[in-house]
């Protein structure tokens, strides 16, 4: 669902603005939770920093919104520092996890409260309130309270709330955890599909993976107060720039091999590599699942990609297929169907697709799992 | 009725992420204020205790110092009219304590386990002391304990009546104790490996409960030995009553200061301990 | 166990071996006979007598006598101090619950305040007398202030000693409550401290302030202790003008008129306390 940012035409319309956030560093006592971070989104561009707790993706997005000081560092919005600016008066719109609406407040009247703040006229407070409700299908529910809808609604209430007081930058800090699967991936959707109406800059955070790749336009993994790696989805999934990302996006099969030249030997197979000039010797490669393909072995061969199958997980329309190839296990990703032909006990024979690979240095040989 | 903090409760809002900062400007105005508003609490209640302090290591003659006061609470002078009232007043706050457990807990427990549709009217019953004043009580316990009086029993009997004040305030805190554990849970597992009743209310919930249960017993206690409306109105001599005695006969005698004090620090004390029990147990558990 | 004779319809085959089941209620039993003899009993008394005459008979006027000025001057005098009291109470109680509730929720200072306002907001009565007559009264560690023996000012500022830590008691879990997204929420729309104030935190906090300054009220109207302790003999408020009429000095104890005077007290409470119910449910939907 990503569109190309290249695409000005909506954004310098809308006057969409860029986000510069530069050395950015915080602490708390003896915790550094950010450590000179740089990280620049343009106008209209949808980032999403994805990271583990305690990454300093929330840090990031609370120094952006000045809800806190960084200590030190420089935040610049349209051209503008706003480092020194409290958050009352930096125009973004935040989306908080849970239970930000106003509980004394009918769903219209939260909608209102930028406007009402800005002294905006009640009719024209209440027209703008409705474009908002309208625009997250949520006009029937104007005069409900907020312990009347259900965990999504709020959700698309903060949003409409956030957007209405036309912020420069939208700020989303997890928004859907707190939230069911089902709700959580239509509700993900809509937020994307919004934001590219809107046009408007954003700045979005979580710990969720598959949110993070079906709807930014580019991706920020985090560990640890630092950016590990910076770029479009399809990038960070198929050529991650680290062993940390290649493990915490998506799933990784951990093969010995060893590299010379520019390839990695695994399992008797040679396969390029992400970085031609990894230095030769032992490694562990990083093999993705739906990279391996399993068919039926009648031959009775045990070569190194033969094997049993040891179990098989139903995931809907694929399946995760456990192969044992005697020293070590590895695990294939199947449709659904395929997989049903091959039950536990079936001896299968596996290829593994010649994509990039990166290898990571060498486990101890007692680990070999995947 | 809504919840009230008892001392070792976790505050309602427990963050369950690493601590947020604040804004500093907003963090440093909160700050001033909090050091501000502390020192004038702290000074506004500290003094008059330290009055009382001062007061009671007073002499014979104003501007002297002496600890008579102090020992006089081990031992008065001749016949000693405070001594047995600080007895008969710390026997009180042990039956007071000890009955109001006895009838609150098993009742609160089997009501919450097997009728919970009393629970609506039992709370109402509990908090209805605090609707009828002492004072008031007091004037329809009269002609009850005319009967009582009868058989000259001795102040003991005040008893009866504590429990009922002690009410509102031992079920508060049992109460924060029991919504604090999964009861219905706890007794289903119990039950499913054979307990009877009497099993899961005693080796079962009650254990877990222990913190709300040393709540209750203490500010049972702290009542009866603060209590003094329905003593003095029914003419009973508790301690609270022979030390305004004392006051009204001999206006300066220390003894009153020493005893008031000791007292409230007593209470005092046996409060924080709770509190900091209660901090220790959250963490093992978390 | 085969029936060799058709049981009649309706009849429960008692088993071998069993107890006879009880239904579960039974077992509040005891908590009921107690409270009905040392609470409902008493207080259907009060409430009984106090439309008894003198001999005995029926006599529905009694709350009239209530309005009339002897009696009417104990209930002006209790609402006095009552107002001001719990009026004290509940804006200082509410800055200091404030101050303690930003702080660290595990700290130090939260407990030992909270600690502190356990036994204070229990202990008044008798020593809390005490303790401001040597901190103010003719003796006194600090100034002596005459002013203070005035009713009703003094003793209501005695009355603070007690009811400040009763609302911090009461208050605390409302501001607890505060979620701090409605802060953060409030800011990043762009509002000031005091727009937040205004518009989100008072309008949130304002119920369960109210319920709390209600709770004061009654508090302070029940107080008997320590105005008899301070004050030399002179019957100001209504718990007072109770105590004499039932202990009389002077002979015959006017037992009728401490009835009257009681049931006065219980509807005025009942009626403050049906309101601080009230607030507090609202209180507790919007601040759980």
């Amino acid at each position: 669902m990503t569109s190309p940012v290249t695409d000005t035409t909506n954004t310098a319309a809308r006057g969409a603005v860029e986000v510069r956030m530069e050395g950015l560093s915080r602490r708390y006592g003896p915790v550094v939770a950010l450590d000179g971070l740089d990280l620049t989104v343009q106008p209209g561009e949808l980032v999403t920093l994805l990271g583990p707790s305690g990454c300093g993706k929330t840090t990031t997005l609370r120094l952006l919104a000045g809800l806190e000081d960084a200590d030190a560092g420089q935040i610049t919005v349209g051209g503008a520092d706003v480092t020194r600016l409290p958050a009352s008066k930096r125009d973004m719109g935040m989306v908080f996890q849970a239970y930000s609406l106003f509980p004394h407040m009918t769903v219209q009247q939260n909608v209102a409260f930028g406007l009402r703040l800005r002294r905006v006229g009640s009719a024209q407070r209440d027209r703008r309130a409705m474009e908002m409700l309208e625009l997250v299908g949520l006009v029937t529910q104007a005069d409900r309270y907020p312990h009347q809808i259900s965990g999504g609604q709020q959700q698309r209430v903060a949003l409409a709330r956030a957007l209405a007081i036309e912020p420069q930058v939208l700020l989303l800090d997890e928004p859907l955890s707190a939230l069911d699967a089902k709700v959580r991936a239509q509700l993900r959707d809509q937020i994307r599909r919004i934001q590219l109406e809107v046009g408007i800059t954003t700045l979005f955070v979580t710990h969720d993976q598959e949110e993070a790749l079906a709807i930014s336009d580019r991706v920020g993994v985090m560990q640890e107060g630092r950016i590990e790696q910076l770029a479009p989805p399809t990038e960070v999934y198929s050529r991650p720039a680290t062993p940390f990302v290649a493990e915490f996006v998506g799933l990784s099969n951990r093969l010995p091999g060893t590299v010379s030249g520019s390839t990695v030997t695994v399992r008797g197979r040679d396969l390029p590599l992400v970085d031609a000039a990894t230095p030769a010797g032992p490694v562990t490669a990083l093999v993705r699942p739906e990279a391996v393909t399993l068919a039926t072995d009648s031959s009775g061969d045990s070569g190194p990609l033969t094997g049993t199958v040891i179990a098989s997980t139903f995931l809907g329309a694929t399946s995760r297929v456990t192969v044992d190839l005697g020293d070590i296990t590895i695990l294939a990703q199947l449709s659904t169907a395929d997989a049903a032909g091959l039950p536990a006990g079936s001896r299968v024979s596996l290829t593994i697709r010649p994509d990039p690979v990166l290898v990571s240095a060498a486990d101890a040989p007692a680990e070999s799992e995947a | 009725m809504a919840a009230v903090t008892s001392v070792g409760e976790a505050p309602l809002a427990a963050p369950a992420r690493p601590p947020r900062g604040m804004q500093a400007g907003r963090r440093r105005r909160l700050n001033a204020f909090r050091y501000v508003v502390f020192t004038f609490f702290t000074l506004f209640f500290l003094l008059p205790l330290l009055a009382l302090l001062r007061f009671s290591l007073e002499g014979n003659t104003l501007g002297t110092w002496s600890i008579a006061a102090w020992k006089e609470i081990a031992s008065y002078p001749g016949p000693p009219p405070l001594l047995s009232a600080v007895e008969i007043t710390l026997e009180l706050a042990v039956l007071t304590s000890v009955v109001t457990l006895v009838l609150l807990v098993p009742t609160m427990i089997w009501i919450r386990l097997r009728v919970q549709w009393i629970s609506r009217a039992f709370e109402f019953l509990c908090l209805l002391p605090l609707t009828i004043p002492a004072i008031v009580l007091v004037v329809g316990l009269a002609p009850v304990y005319n009967k009582i009086r009868h058989f000259e029993l001795s102040a003991l009997m005040l008893f009866w009546a504590y429990v009922i004040l002690a009410l509102p305030y031992a079920y508060r805190a049992l109460a924060a104790g029991l919504n604090a554990i999964d009861v219905k849970t706890l007794s289903e597992a119990a039950r499913s490996l054979g307990a009877h009743w009497f099993t899961v209310m005693f080796r079962v919930i009650a254990p877990n409960m222990r913190q709300a249960i040393l709540n209750a017993l203490l500010l049972s206690a702290a009542l009866a030995l603060g209590e003094f409306t329905i003593a003095y109105t029914l003419l009973y001599v508790n301690l609270q009553v022979e030390m305004y005695s004392i006051s009204r006969n001999t206006p300066n005698a220390s003894v009153i200061f020493s005893t008031s004090l000791a007292a409230l620090v007593f209470a005092f004390l046996l409060l924080l301990i709770i509190s900091y029990a209660g901090r220790r147990r959250r963490r093992g558990m978390r | 166990m085969a029936a060799t004779a058709t049981a009649p319809a309706g009849a429960r085959p008692v088993r071998a071996g069993r107890r006879l089941r009880l239904p579960a209620w039974i077992g509040t039993t005891p908590f009921l006979a107690y409270v009905g003899i040392f609470l409902l009993l008493p207080t259907g008394i009060v409430v009984v007598n106090a439309f008894r005459g003198p001999s005995g008979a029926l006599k529905l006027g009694s709350l009239g006598t209530l309005f009339e000025s002897t009696d009417r001057g104990f209930f002006i005098n209790s609402f006095e101090l009552c107002l001001i009291s719990s009026a004290l109470g509940a804006v200082l109680g509410a800055i200091l619950a404030y101050a303690i509730a930003t702080g660290n929720p595990d700290g130090t200072v939260r407990r030992l305040y909270i600690a502190v306002s356990g036994v204070l907001a229990q202990f008044g009565g008798v020593t809390l007398a005490f303790a401001f007559v040597v901190t103010i009264g003719p003796v006194g560690l600090l100034f002596h202030a005459s002013w203070f023996y005035a009713f009703p000012w003094g003793i209501a500022v005695i009355y603070s000693y007690f009811q400040v830590p009763l609302m911090v008691l009461v208050f605390l879990p409302a501001i607890d409550g505060l979620k701090v997204q409605w802060r953060e929420a409030s800011e990043s729309l762009g509002s000031s401290a005091w727009q937040y104030w205004r518009y989100v935190g008072g309008p949130l906090l304002w119920p369960a302030f109210a319920g709390a300054a209600l709770l004061l009220f009654a508090n302070a109207l029940s107080a008997f202790a320590t105005i008899v302790a301070w004050e030399n003999q002179i019957a100001y408020i209504v718990p007072q003008q109770i105590y004499l009429s039932i202990n009389s000095e002077v002979g015959l104890s006017n037992v009728n008129e401490a009835d009257v005077l009681a049931l006065g007290m219980i509807i005025l409470v009942a009626v403050i306390m049906t309101g601080y119910a009230l607030l507090q449910r609202r209180a507790a939907r919007w601040l759980r």
